[in-house]
């Protein structure tokens, strides 16, 4: 376990509410978001994408378009100078539509456009005349397993297929239960629209892109490749994030952007609207999943059986991976010895699906947490009381062999949310906004009901299945300053602070500089899987420590102390051999120190083909109570509280850690009760935050948190990543308090109106 | 920047932050947050939706707190606009501001400045409003990173600050 | 596309008589929306909203009417005197959008857009509101029932423009309902208002998003006076308060869409009417 020594109580320090060092910037409206991002003689771009699910690009005249005044650039697919294609697992996705070829999804681009103004561009766009032949859209991924669907890529229809099959497989328990669930398409519906500046250099031979992302070495391994270009003329810059949530995993405008600007030779800026981004990045799988769980008379899990279809839309994203988390959390944060799960990722010509906050584990667990209550009423037994019988500990084999061995404190994350208070009962002269409908003033008091749900998670950290993860920084002192440099993309998580309380801690300073966030440094891997506080935060910690061993050798040999005996101490340097004390403040600026680290987490394996293997690196496990007010009769609903303790491993930041809780809340409750992406015959029907909705003031409940700090030792700083494990088990909590409310089955969330009352 | 031989192009004046500001010729489709973010250097206000949806483009015109995205910027000729950028004094943070930083309220901070704005309306109003008044006056900023509640702590920490005397 | 701002409503008059293709622009909720989204781009564009004139109400003591400028903000309709005059308007305008929605928007564009969904319609159908619609060569006054004749239909012809709406000020109960999936800046699935008027022992009911106009829910009304004295107050058992209800859900013809089902408005209706008939009644 390596904890920073010494006690260090500084504000600022590890541990500390310490203020973001891009907040000044942020409150003040002057932070420069992607989209903020500007450059003389810029010009600015737009894309065309199909307005068709499935058709054949038959024809594409852009005479018209090119005659608008304004107008400097079209780019088509045969402006693609490498790469046709592109993709984070197969590279199946293409930059632009070929003519000839087929168009597998509505939104698809054709091609993009360089204009002076962007209703130049939009006139453009308006312009071009493309001719497709409409074919039937695939839009049921059942039958991309029945085989009754035409395959709709040379490379097929099935992005994986899983087993997990361990034990006993003809196992029948004494109580069995069991369910179909389904899981809506939610939007990560971050609020800073796509936007990137490519700015080609004056040679024509490389380009430096601003662009906000959540991986900048492997946009770039990706657009250096379509752009035939080695990495190193490909110069990625972060401009900033506004948010993420795992839509900004797949490129969408980099190469585009890069295109017109190396063919106009001007900076380029290409901003999508809201529309647009509903069309231009990946959503959350819509999932179907039925479970049965067998259990002995007292309701302990003996045997657990899972189906599991992930819809991924027309092309390959992440689905495997997420896949792979799906049914490899089948079991829940539960012991189980037994299980056959059987899981599918499937191509349609649905909007693609890829990475979301949760990752597939938000869809299982929506199923196991539905299926324990059901399994508690079987039982006779309480919810909370189901939950604690099964609840997983460490050293429990888990359905893929492995063994648990991060801190599962499953059963402490259970009894510590009970102990939280319930909210008070809805007062019979309740102000409006308490009741649901608000403002609306559809109900009084006594047309309310009440319910109580719980959900329990188990949520991996960081990637899986061998996957070579690692996260670079890079740490100097240098005219007596202290910088810290990393690639490690800020999307509103606060890793910026993190890594000046981590150096501050380690080397006992106060101003800790960030230099910019771009490929000049080495990779950072993705700000997803919740892996960066222990990634690059190991990284920066790993870097800070190296310069401070060599501070320490060069203080003892310039002072002739004893090296062994010397350590930072707050903000000194001391000698406990001689109770020599100096301020580390004092000597940094007698020094040059220059130190880059690659911080590795221990390795994982792949999955066989019974789905057997060390496929994950760590765990983090939270639990919810949902208190939520219903309307019975007209079907609306008001999540009162949310009381949760989740396993944090260590604390590094207080309202940091709160934040990351209270946002991760709200999304899980959006995806219980009001987000959804509603697809028909494989067109979007919602593109806009009209029906698109996302929780408001006045929807988000009052979140009653506890965090267990149980040091997680095989994490550098014993912290667990906190972003995701809020927006998972929230979902089924809040929905098992509907049920318990209305007494229906509600299998399907997002859980509309009509869904409680007709 | 402008649209060529464009017959739509207008040429007009507009009073932000306390000054007179010229646009010429620009495409006279220009929403007041396009030009604010484009032609005025003032790119505090965000755009997430351009329909209203959000407050991110939140602004205050004539005493009122609009979305910009929803003003034609040449038809708001006659108003007084103020955004942003002319809050706190002299590059010193406003106290929604330092309260927004000190209580965790700020992650991406995409949706941040329409907030601010937001809430200096609402107290300049409203100076000690409860619970459920702040909800309803904020529910037209969409936030998808903090969930609010560290959101609406800053603004009570505010309302407290300035009942006990504290500058707005 | 040119802006051309009038000085006056006379001069408002005179440029839409003589430019065909002039949008009168209020509070731009919905035109901007139509511009930065849909590709709408007007005529001429005649921006009245900082005619004095169309941003007045006034409260006609004697005739018991009040007047309410085209280009009310309905921020100005949800609190004070106005709202102490007609509260179902008040709640109408507290659920329109967002509070930045209602500083801009106005009841003249509500009714200009002309969406079933529109929040302030219904109250307007129920108190049969007279809209004042004036043109450079003459004036027209209308029902609102006449006045809103489909689907973002109006019955305004050009040159034509909304100046002022007119509704009575009725002693007794009225109240404004509507359902959307979340508890803040929704669209209507279904909405409801309705107005008891003590002195001429009437219930009016009229209902939003759930046919191609309002639907004064005229049968239901018809049938409760037949059931209860309305003059006065009055009580009302839960059967008859249910059979007000489905009577009035029977009147509807709602659509399936991507926002909700055609039986869920129709029940959602039959609750609402149910619900505000309580409500009215002591």
């Amino acid at each position: 376990m390596t904890l920073a020594t010494g006690l260090d109580t500084r504000f600022g320090a590890l541990g500390s509410n310490a203020i973001r060092p891009d907040g000044a910037a942020k409150v003040q409206g002057g932070f420069a978001f992607s989209s903020d991002m500007w450059a003389e003689n810029m010009l600015w771009g737009a894309t065309l994408r199909s307005p068709h699910p499935h058709a054949r690009l038959v024809d594409l005249d852009v005479t018209e378009a090119w005659k608008i005044a304004g107008v400097e650039c079209i780019v088509t697919a045969d402006d693609v100078p490498g790469a046709p294609n592109y993709g984070l697992i197969m590279q199946d996705q293409p930059v632009f539509a070929r003519v000839g070829d087929v168009v597998r999804y509505r939104g698809e681009p054709i091609l993009a456009v360089a204009a002076d103004h962007p209703e130049t561009c939009r006139r453009a766009l308006a312009a071009v005349k493309v001719t497709y032949e409409v074919l039937e859209p695939v839009t049921d991924a059942e039958r991309c397993i029945d085989g009754s669907a035409p395959s709709i890529h040379p490379l097929g229809n099935v992005f994986r297929h899983q087993r997990i099959i361990t034990g006993d497989q003809s196992l029948v328990g004494e109580i069995q239960v069991e369910g179909t669930y389904e899981i809506g398409m939610q939007d990560q519906a971050f609020l800073g629209l796509e936007a990137a500046l490519a700015v080609p250099d004056s040679g024509g031979d490389g380009v430096e892109l601003y662009i906000a992302t959540q991986w900048l070495h492997e946009d770039r391994k990706q657009i250096a490749a379509c752009l035939d270009m080695p990495e190193d003329k490909v110069r990625l810059v972060l401009g900033g994030v506004g948010g993420a949530f795992g839509a900004r995993e797949d490129i969408s405008l980099q190469v585009h952007t890069c295109l017109l600007a190396l063919r106009t030779g001007r900076p380029v800026r290409i901003a999508y609207s809201r529309e647009e981004s509903f069309y231009g990045h990946v959503h959350r799988h819509p999932a179907t999943i039925w479970m049965r769980h067998h259990a002995d008379a007292t309701g302990r899990i003996l045997r657990i059986e899972s189906r599991m279809v992930f819809d991924g839309g027309a092309y390959c994203s992440t689905s495997p991976a997420v896949l792979i988390n799906a049914i490899t959390h089948a079991q829940g944060p539960y012991k189980c010895v037994n299980a056959t799960v059987d899981g599918w990722a499937l191509r349609t010509n649905n909007p693609p699906c890829g990475a979301m906050r949760g990752f597939g584990v938000v869809q299982a667990c929506f199923a196991h947490e539905s299926q324990m209550d059901k399994l508690a009423a079987a039982a006779g037994v309480s919810p909370v009381e189901i939950r604690l019988r099964n609840a997983m500990e460490t050293g429990d084999r888990l359905i893929t062999g492995q063994i648990m061995d991060s801190v599962a404190p499953v059963a402490r994350c259970i009894t510590e949310t009970d102990r939280i208070p319930l909210p008070a009962p809805l007062p019979d002269d309740a102000h409006e906004l308490l009741i649901p409908g608000g403002t609306g003033l559809t109900a009084l008091p006594s047309n309310i009901r009440r319910g109580i749900g719980w959900g329990v998670s188990i949520k991996n950290l960081m990637y899986s299945e061998g996957f070579d993860d690692f996260s670079t920084a890079r740490c100097r002192i240098a005219d007596g300053a202290v910088h810290v440099k990393f690639a490690t993309a800020e999307v509103g998580q606060g890793f910026v602070m993190l890594a000046q309380q981590i150096a501050r801690t380690v080397l006992g300073v106060d101003d800790v500089f960030l230099d910019p966030i771009d490929t000049q440094v080495g990779s950072a891997g993705s700000t997803s899987a919740s892996r960066q506080t222990w990634m690059s935060g190991g990284a920066v910690d790993a870097a800070c420590r190296a310069v401070r061993e060599e501070l320490l050798d060069r203080v003892a040999a310039d002072r002739g102390l004893v090296r062994a005996e010397m350590r930072v101490e707050g903000t000194n340097i001391v000698d406990s051999l001689t109770g020599t004390t100096i301020a580390v403040g004092e000597v940094i600026g007698n020094y040059d120190i220059d130190r880059t680290v690659e911080y590795r987490h221990p390795a994982t394996e792949d999955l066989d083909e019974d789905g057997h293997g060390n496929c994950h690196v760590a765990f983090a496990f939270v639990a919810h109570r949902a208190v939520v007010d219903v309307d019975p009769d007209l079907g609306l609903v008001k999540v009162v509280q949310i009381a949760t303790a989740q396993d944090v491993g260590r604390v590094l930041n207080p309202l940091s850690v709160q934040g990351q809780v209270e946002g991760g809340i709200a999304q899980g409750l959006g995806l219980a009760v009001m987000e959804e992406i509603i697809v028909t015959d494989g067109k979007v029907r919602n593109p806009s935050f009209t029906d698109y909705l996302l929780p408001t003031f006045l929807d988000a409940p009052t979140v009653d948190m506890i965090l267990i700090e149980e040091h997680e030792p095989k994490s550098p700083l014993g912290a667990k990543g906190v972003g995701e494990p809020p927006c998972v088990s929230v979902t089924p909590a809040i929905a098992n308090a509907i049920r318990d409310a209305v007494g229906r089955e509600l299998p399907r969330v997002p859980i509309r109106p009509f869904d409680i009352c007709i | 920047m402008t649209v060529p031989s464009d017959p739509a192009n207008e040429s007009y004046r507009l009073d932000v932050n306390g000054s007179d500001r010229e646009v010429t010729d620009a495409w006279v489709g220009e929403s007041l947050l396009y030009v604010l973010r484009e032609r005025l250097g003032l790119p505090g206000a965000k755009g997430a939706c351009e329909q209203g949806e959000c407050g991110s483009c939140t602004v205050i015109m004539d005493d009122r707190a609009v979305c910009s995205c929803l003003v034609l910027a040449a038809s708001a000729t006659e108003s007084r606009i103020l955004t942003v950028e002319s809050l706190g004094d002299d590059g010193r943070l406003s106290d929604v501001q330092q309260a927004f930083l000190d209580a965790g309220g700020v992650q991406c901070g995409f949706c941040t400045p329409g907030f601010i704005v937001a809430v200096h309306h609402l107290l300049d109003r409203n100076p000690q409003p409860d619970d459920e008044e702040i909800k309803e006056a904020l529910s037209g900023n969409i936030c998808r990173c903090t969930g609010y509640g560290r959101i609406l702590e800053a603004v009570k920490v505010v309302a407290r600050g300035r009942a006990h005397g504290g500058v707005a | 596309m040119p802006v051309l701002r009038p000085r006056s409503v006379d001069h408002l008059l005179h440029l839409l008589a003589d430019t065909p293709d002039a949008s009168v622009l209020a509070g731009g909720t919905d035109m901007m929306v139509e511009i930065n989204l849909h590709g709408r781009r007007p005529g001429t564009v005649l921006p009245i909203g900082s005619l004095e004139e169309l941003r007045e109400w006034e409260h006609q003591r004697r005739a018991g009417t009040v007047t309410i400028g085209a280009a009310v903000p309905y921020a100005d309709m949800e609190t004070g005197e106005l709202a102490d005059l007609v509260p179902a308007l008040a709640q109408a305008a507290r659920t329109v959008g967002s509070p930045q929605i209602r500083a801009a928007g106005t009841i003249g564009g509500n009714l200009g857009t002309c969406s079933p969904a529109g929040d302030i319609l219904p109250v307007l159908s129920a108190l049969d509101a007279i809209i004042h619609v004036l043109h450079r060569d003459h004036s027209r006054d209308l029902l609102f029932s006449d006045f809103m004749t489909g689907v973002k239909r109006n019955s305004l012809r050009p040159g034509e423009f909304v100046h002022s709406v007119t509704v009575p000020v009725t002693r007794g109960w009225q109240g404004y309902a509507k359902v959307g999936t979340r508890n803040a800046m929704v669209i209507s699935t279904a909405s409801a208002c309705l107005v008891h008027d003590a002195d001429e022992g009437h219930v009016a009911l009229a209902l939003g998003a759930v046919a191609p106009t309002i639907v004064r829910a005229s049968k239901a009304e018809a049938w409760l006076s037949q059931q209860v004295d309305l003059r006065g107050s009055f009580s009302v058992s839960i059967e008859i308060a249910q059979e007000f209800g489905r009577r009035a859900a029977s009147e509807t013809s709602p659509i399936s869409d991507h926002r909700s089902t055609a039986d869920y408005r129709r029940h959602a209706v039959s609750v609402l009417a149910r619900r505000l008939l309580e409500r009215s009644a002591t």
